[in-house]
């Protein structure tokens, strides 16, 4: 069994489309959905955590590109800016998935890829612009 | 007078920094020292003790002079980078302010405001380098014609910049929760509804009047580090109220005193003066701020070995106390509980995240340390103590004295 997260953008011509419906029925993904934004013809946008097999995770994708969708790696999306972070913490708090973390007793922030599910919670909350996520561009 | 076994001068410190034979450590390896030694040994041994901060200060600002144009000007109104500045000084002095939100800035309008541009983050970009665009307007008279100026302006080309920050390091500060049911958007971050998170900011046992909480060597000229260069305590701050509740141990138990300080801006650095965007409240400005403590007798020394687990913060509810100013204090934490990351609230466990940063605060006075250590940063002697200094504490130091 292999996981992986990754970020569907779906163009408007699939919005009123039963995509995940299909990669799970046809494809036997299992999809665990962490965050959905869909507006009527415009853009959706999905960040999922696919499980399965690798072969069938990969027609999975291969399934969705065809029919249009981005597929996009979760990991690329998010970005903590080291450089401009200074260890304050804020962002802890808002954090679902304990993605941003603390290191003790140095007090050293951290964050964890895997772990963040793209919410976008800590983004305004980190007084510094520490935090950036793409997936609106 | 009280009648110390250790006896040290401001003069006998300076003198030993000048040769680079200070002893100089900061405020947490105090502690193990003290632990070990006693205190009159190690006020003996020890000469200066470091401490640091490093947090969001919102009264802070710049006053700035940008020069006299040809033909002259005096401004009556002046944005940097289109935040406003106040232009109610001569000719061309301006005062900065780092809450002052961008002339364009929505606001809370949508609500949470995001404040992503202010007075602070001006500052910053100044600090940094940066070019930082001008534009001074005024009603022009006989001897200032010039009606309007336009002009890209780096901090090396401003005749004077000086960071003036009227209430900075205040000496013990508020533990906010939120018991509403919505989420509120504070100066102290946002607060989860239900006291979803605790948010404090004070480094503890590092933060500087947490060390010399009678404010014995703090006052008027003392020489601080200040957002990365050299600043001075050049008045007691806005608010300093030595008056508060304070626990057996002498220490506030809520905020109490506060220092009014000053340096020269352009020997600054961006890393310990960092614009801030707090979420649904404003801009602001984080400060880099250490002040070193000579040990001139084993009182001092006692004060500054003092502890997170000593160290009591206020809980308020700023979900309703604090907006209704009812002056409702929930109960108090230790700093060891607020630094731990979580601590309880009758009965429930509450996530306790600090809004100004250890690791910085840290760095700050390892680096005012290293200044003294090199013979580079020698203390300047208060001209006058903070109000407050006189009181009398009878430090039981004979008894633990090793």
């Amino acid at each position: 069994m292999a996981k992986k997260k990754v970020v569907l953008n779906f163009p408007p011509h699939l919005i009123d489309q039963p995509v995940t419906y299909r990669l799970i029925t046809e494809q036997g993904v299992r999809v665990n959905i962490l965050r959905a934004r869909i507006t009527p013809k415009e853009w959706g946008n999905m960040v999922v955590e696919l499980n399965g097999k690798k072969a069938r995770l990969e027609d999975g994708l291969a399934f969705l590109r065809e029919l249009g969708v981005e597929v996009e790696h979760l990991a690329e999306e998010v970005k903590w800016r080291e450089e401009l972070c200074i260890h304050c913490t804020a962002c802890l708090a808002p954090c679902p998935t304990k993605a941003l973390y603390v290191e003790r007793p140095n007090m050293t922030v951290g964050f964890d890829r895997e772990k963040c599910i793209a919410c976008e919670l800590c983004l305004n909350v980190c007084p510094y612009g520490a935090v950036e996520i793409a997936i609106e561009q | 007078m009280a009648n110390y076994q250790v006896n040290k001068t401001y003069q006998e410190i300076n003198e030993k920094i000048k040769k680079g034979q200070a002893v100089v450590v900061t405020a947490e390896e105090i502690i193990d020292i003290v632990r070990r030694k006693g205190e009159a040994e190690a006020a003996r041994t020890v000469d200066v003790v470091t401490t640091g901060t490093f947090s969001p200060m919102c009264s802070s600002g710049a006053i700035l002079n940008f020069g006299h144009t040809k033909p002259p000007i005096k401004a009556s109104r002046v944005w940097l980078n289109n935040v406003p500045a106040y232009a109610g000084l001569a000719a061309v002095d301006v005062y900065l302010g780092a809450t002052e939100p961008a002339g364009d800035d929505p606001l809370n309008k949508v609500y949470p405001g995001e404040f992503k541009y202010g007075g602070g983050h001006v500052i910053q970009d100044l600090v940094a380098g940066k070019a930082v665009h001008l534009v001074a307007e005024a009603y022009g008279t006989d001897c200032y014609p010039n009606k309007r100026v336009e002009k890209d302006v780096t901090l090396g080309q401003l005749p004077n910049a000086v960071l003036f920050n009227p209430r900075n390091c205040y000496q013990n500060y508020n533990c906010a929760v939120n018991l509403s049911n919505r989420t509120i958007y504070t100066y102290m971050g946002p607060l989860r509804p239900r006291a979803g998170n605790a948010n404090f900011c004070t480094a503890g046992q590092l933060s500087p009047l947490f060390n010399d909480p009678y404010y014995r060597t703090i006052g008027i000229g003392t020489r601080i580090f200040l957002g990365g260069g050299v600043g001075y305590v050049c008045f007691p701050g806005t608010q300093h109220n030595p008056g508060k509740p304070r626990g057996e141990n002498g220490i506030p138990l809520g905020p109490a005193g506060t220092l009014m300080v000053m340096g020269d801006l352009q020997k600054m650095s961006a890393r310990y003066l960092v614009g801030v965007s707090l979420l649904g409240y404003g801009c602001s400005l984080t400060v880099g701020l250490g002040i070193p403590i000579p040990l001139l007798n084993e009182e001092i020394a006692h004060f500054c070995a003092v502890t997170d687990d000593q160290l009591l913060a206020p809980v308020v509810d700023y979900g309703h106390d604090y907006p209704e100013a009812t002056g409702r204090i929930l109960g108090h934490v230790t700093y060891t509980q607020l630094k731990s990351g979580k601590m309880d609230l009758d009965g429930q466990e509450v996530l306790t995240v600090p809004l100004s940063s250890l690791v910085r605060a840290r760095e700050v006075a390892q680096l005012l340390k290293e200044w003294i250590q090199k013979g580079q940063f020698l203390l300047g002697e208060p001209v006058e103590l903070l109000p407050g200094s006189d009181a009398i504490h009878c430090v039981p130091t004979a008894s633990r004295d090793s």
